[in-house]
C-alpha cells in the first residue's frame, strides 16, 4: 500500500480560519480541497505538508449561481462533476462544460474542484513517479531531497532532467480549467489574512515556470470564481490526449469570441494549454477581431499561432508530431466557434465532441 | 499526535474508529474496519478499484483521507446486498459474466449502483460513460454494460430500496 506521510489535519470552517493556518505556518501549511492532486502527490512524497488544511467543511464554498448582470459566480468547492452537469453553465458557456466534463474521470470529478483545478500542481514524466524511482535518477530541483535526509550527498536538486543546462523548471500546466476560464475572461477573488481580498483575472493567475506556477501568493485561498456573461458569445474546447478518459491533456485549445450580427468577430481570446508552465493566452487573438471565421482566415490564424506551441519531452507523445497537430486543434475550435458541428470534422472532431455529450 | 477518532455510517451501521491519521478512506475499510471487499489498485485514482459512496455519490477511496468523511455515510460492496439476497446488478453480473478475475468488480458494482440510483433507465453511453473510470482488464467491458443494462431491466426502472 502507498500511504501518505504525516501530517496535522485541520479541518477550517471559514475562509477566514483557512487563511489564517496558512498565515501562520507559511509553507509548511497546504490546502485540501478534493484532495485529487494532493493526495497522489503526498503519496509519492512530492509534497510533504506539516498541515494540511481542508476547505471541505466550509459552509457555501461549493455552488453555482448566476448574477443579475448574467455572470456565473462559482464556489471553488464546486466540484467539476457538478459544474460539467448544470444546464445553464452550458447553455452560456458550453466549452467550460467540455472542459471541465474531460477532467480525469467521472469518479474522479465527483470529489474533484474547480478551485483545485485552478491550482493543479504542474506535471513532468520526471516528477510524476514515486519517491524511489525519482530518487533513483536523482530528485530534480522541482522535488529536491526531504531536508535532513541521509541521502543529501549525491541526491541532486538542481538539476533538470528535461533539459539539463536550464536553469529553470519545465513542468507543464495541466489544468483544463485554466485555459477555458482565462477564454472565457473569468476572474478569482483571492483572499489572505494579511492583505484580504483582491480580484485576479484567471489569465493573469500563471507564472511561466514550473516550480513558482501560480502568481497567487502561497497565503492566498482561491475564494470564488466569476465568469463574465457576453451576449453572443460562443466557446469552445479541444484537448488532446491518449484515452477518452483518465487522461491529463497533451494539448488543448480553449477558444472564446463574440461576433457581430453580419458575422465578423467583435472579441476573441484563444488560449493554448499544456504547452508551457502556464496557459499562454495567444496574442494573435485580436487579429481575428473585424473578420469573419472563413476557411483561410483561420487557416492563417492557426499558422501563425502554432508557432507558440513549443512542447517539451517531458508528457506523452512525441514533440513533433504534438507541434504538428497544434494548427489542426486550433482549426478545430475556431471553426466550431464560427457554427461548425465538431462531429462533422472526422475522427478527431468526433473525439473531441463525445467529451461531454452523455453526461447526464 | 493523538490518532483521529471519527464516526460515520458503513453500510447503515453506525461506526466508530480510530486509526492513523495520515490514512485514507481505503486503508481504514480495509485494515482497520476490516471491509477488505474494497480493492487497492494503483491507489492513485487511475482504476476506480477502491470506488465507494460517499453520501451516495461514488468516490475514489485511495484519494481521500479518511478525517474528511467524519459524519458521512459510506457504502461498500459488502452493503449492497441485503440480508441473504444480492443486489440485482450482482445478480446481472454473475448471469452475464460480468467478473472474471473479479478484482475490478466492486468498483463497477457501486460505481453503477450510483448511476442507477440517479438514473434508474440509463442507455448504454450513460453506463459507459458513467463507468470511464474503471478500468477491466479481463473482461473488454462488454459483458459489465449488458449487466448493468439487465440490472435495470430487473429493478423495473425503479432505483433499489
Ligand atoms: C488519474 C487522474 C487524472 C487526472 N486528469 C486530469 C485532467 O485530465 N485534467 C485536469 O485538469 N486535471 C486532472 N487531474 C488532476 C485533478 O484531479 C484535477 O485537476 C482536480 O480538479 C483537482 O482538484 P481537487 O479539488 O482534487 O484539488 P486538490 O488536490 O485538493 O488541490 C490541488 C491544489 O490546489 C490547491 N487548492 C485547492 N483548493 C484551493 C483553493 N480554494 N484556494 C487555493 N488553493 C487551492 C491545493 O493546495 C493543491 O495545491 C487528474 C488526476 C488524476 C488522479
Ligand atoms: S521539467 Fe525538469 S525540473 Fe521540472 S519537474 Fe521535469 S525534470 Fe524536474
Ligand atoms: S485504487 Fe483507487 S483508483 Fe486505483
Ligand atoms: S474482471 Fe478482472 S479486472 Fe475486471
Amino acid at each position: 500500500m502507498m500511504r501518505c506521510p504525516e501530517f496535522r489535519y485541520h479541518a477550517a470552517k471559514t475562509v477566514e480560519e483557512a487563511a489564517s493556518v496558512l498565515a501562520d505556518h507559511g509553507p509548511k501549511a497546504m490546502l485540501l480541497a478534493g484532495g485529487t492532486d494532493v493526495v497522489p502527490n503526498l503519496k509519492r512524497r512530492q509534497h510533504r505538508p506539516e498541515v494540511l488544511v481542508s476547505l471541505r467543511r466550509i459552509p457555501g464554498f461549493a455552488g453555482i449561481s448566476i448574477g443579475g448582470d448574467g455572470a456565473a459566480v462559482i464556489g471553488p468547492g464546486t466540484t467539476l462533476a457538478d459544474l460539467a452537469l448544470d444546464g445553464r453553465v452550458a447553455a452560456e458557456w458550453p466549452g467550460l462544460s467540455r472542459a471541465v466534463g474531460s477532467i480525469a474521470s467521472p469518479l474522479i470529478r465527483a470529489t474533484a474542484t474547480l478551485g483545485g483545478n485552478l491550482c493543479l500542481d504542474t506535471r513532468c514524466n520526471y516528477y510524476n513517479q514515486n519517491y524511489e524511482w525519482r530518487q533513483s535518477i536523482r530528485f530534480c530541483m522541482k522535488a529536491p531531497a526531504p531536508h535532513g535526509s541521509a541521502l543529501t550527498e549525491d541526491a541532486g536538486g538542481s538539476v533538470c532532467w528535461v533539459a539539463p543546462a536550464s536553469p529553470r523548471c519545465w513542468a507543464v500546466s495541466s489544468t483544463d480549467g485554466g485555459p477555458m476560464l482565462a477564454a472565457l475572461g473569468a476572474t478569482v477573488e483571492l483572499r489572505s489574512k494579511a492583505r484580504g481580498k483582491r480580484d485576479i483575472a484567471v489569465a493573469d493567475l500563471y507564472n511561466d515556470d514550473g516550480m513558482l506556477f501560480l502568481k497567487k501568493a502561497p497565503d492566498e485561498v482561491v475564494t470564488r470564481v466569476r465568469v463574465p456573461r457576453a451576449a453572443g458569445q460562443k466557446s469552445a474546447y479541444w484537448k488532446l490526449r491518449r484515452r477518452g478518459s483518465f487522461d491529463f491533456p497533451v494539448l488543448s485549445v480553449a477558444a472564446a469570441a463574440t461576433f457581430s450580427k453580419s458575422g465578423e468577430v467583435t472579441d476573441a481570446r484563444v488560449v493554448l494549454g499544456a504547452v508551457a508552465s502556464m496557459p499562454l493566452v495567444l496574442a494573435e487573438s485580436a487579429s481575428l477581431v473585424g473578420k469573419s471565421l472563413t476557411d483561410d482566415v483561420i487557416a492563417e490564424f492557426a499558422g501563425a499561432a502554432s508557432r507558440h506551441a513549443k512542447p517539451m519531452d517531458n508528457t506523452d507523445f512525441q514533440t513533433a508530431w504534438r507541434r504538428k497537430v497544434t494548427a489542426e486543434f486550433l482549426t478545430g475550435a475556431l471553426r466550431e466557434l464560427r457554427g461548425d458541428d465538431p462531429r462533422t470534422m472526422g475522427q478527431l472532431g468526433r473525439r473531441v465532441a463525445r467529451g461531454a455529450s452523455c453526461l447526464g | 499526535m493523538p490518532d483521529p477518532r471519527i464516526r460515520l455510517t458503513v453500510n447503515g451501521d453506525p461506526v466508530e474508529v480510530t486509526f492513523g491519521g495520515h490514512k485514507t478512506l481505503l486503508e481504514v475499510l480495509r485494515e482497520d474496519l476490516r471491509l477488505t471487499g474494497t480493492k487497492h489498485g494503483c491507489e492513485l485514482g487511475e482504476c476506480g478499484a477502491c470506488a465507494v459512496l460517499v453520501d451516495g455519490k461514488p468516490a475514489l477511496s485511495c484519494l481521500i483521507l479518511a478525517q474528511e468523511v467524519d459524519g458521512a455515510a459510506v457504502t461498500t460492496v459488502e452493503g449492497l446486498a441485503s440480508d441473504a439476497r444480492l443486489h440485482p446488478l450482482q445478480d446481472a453480473f454473475l448471469e452475464c459474466g460480468a467478473s472474471q478475475c473479479g478484482y475490478c468488480t466492486p468498483g463497477f458494482l457501486v460505481t453503477a449502483r450510483a448511476l442507477l440510483d440517479r438514473k434508474p433507465k440509463a442507455c448504454r453511453g450513460e453506463i459507459s460513460e458513467a463507468l470511464a473510470g474503471n478500468i477491466c482488464r479481463c473482461t473488454g467491458y462488454i459483458q459489465i454494460f449488458e449487466a448493468v443494462e439487465r440490472a435495470a431491466e430487473k429493478m423495473g426502472g425503479e432505483p433499489p430500496r
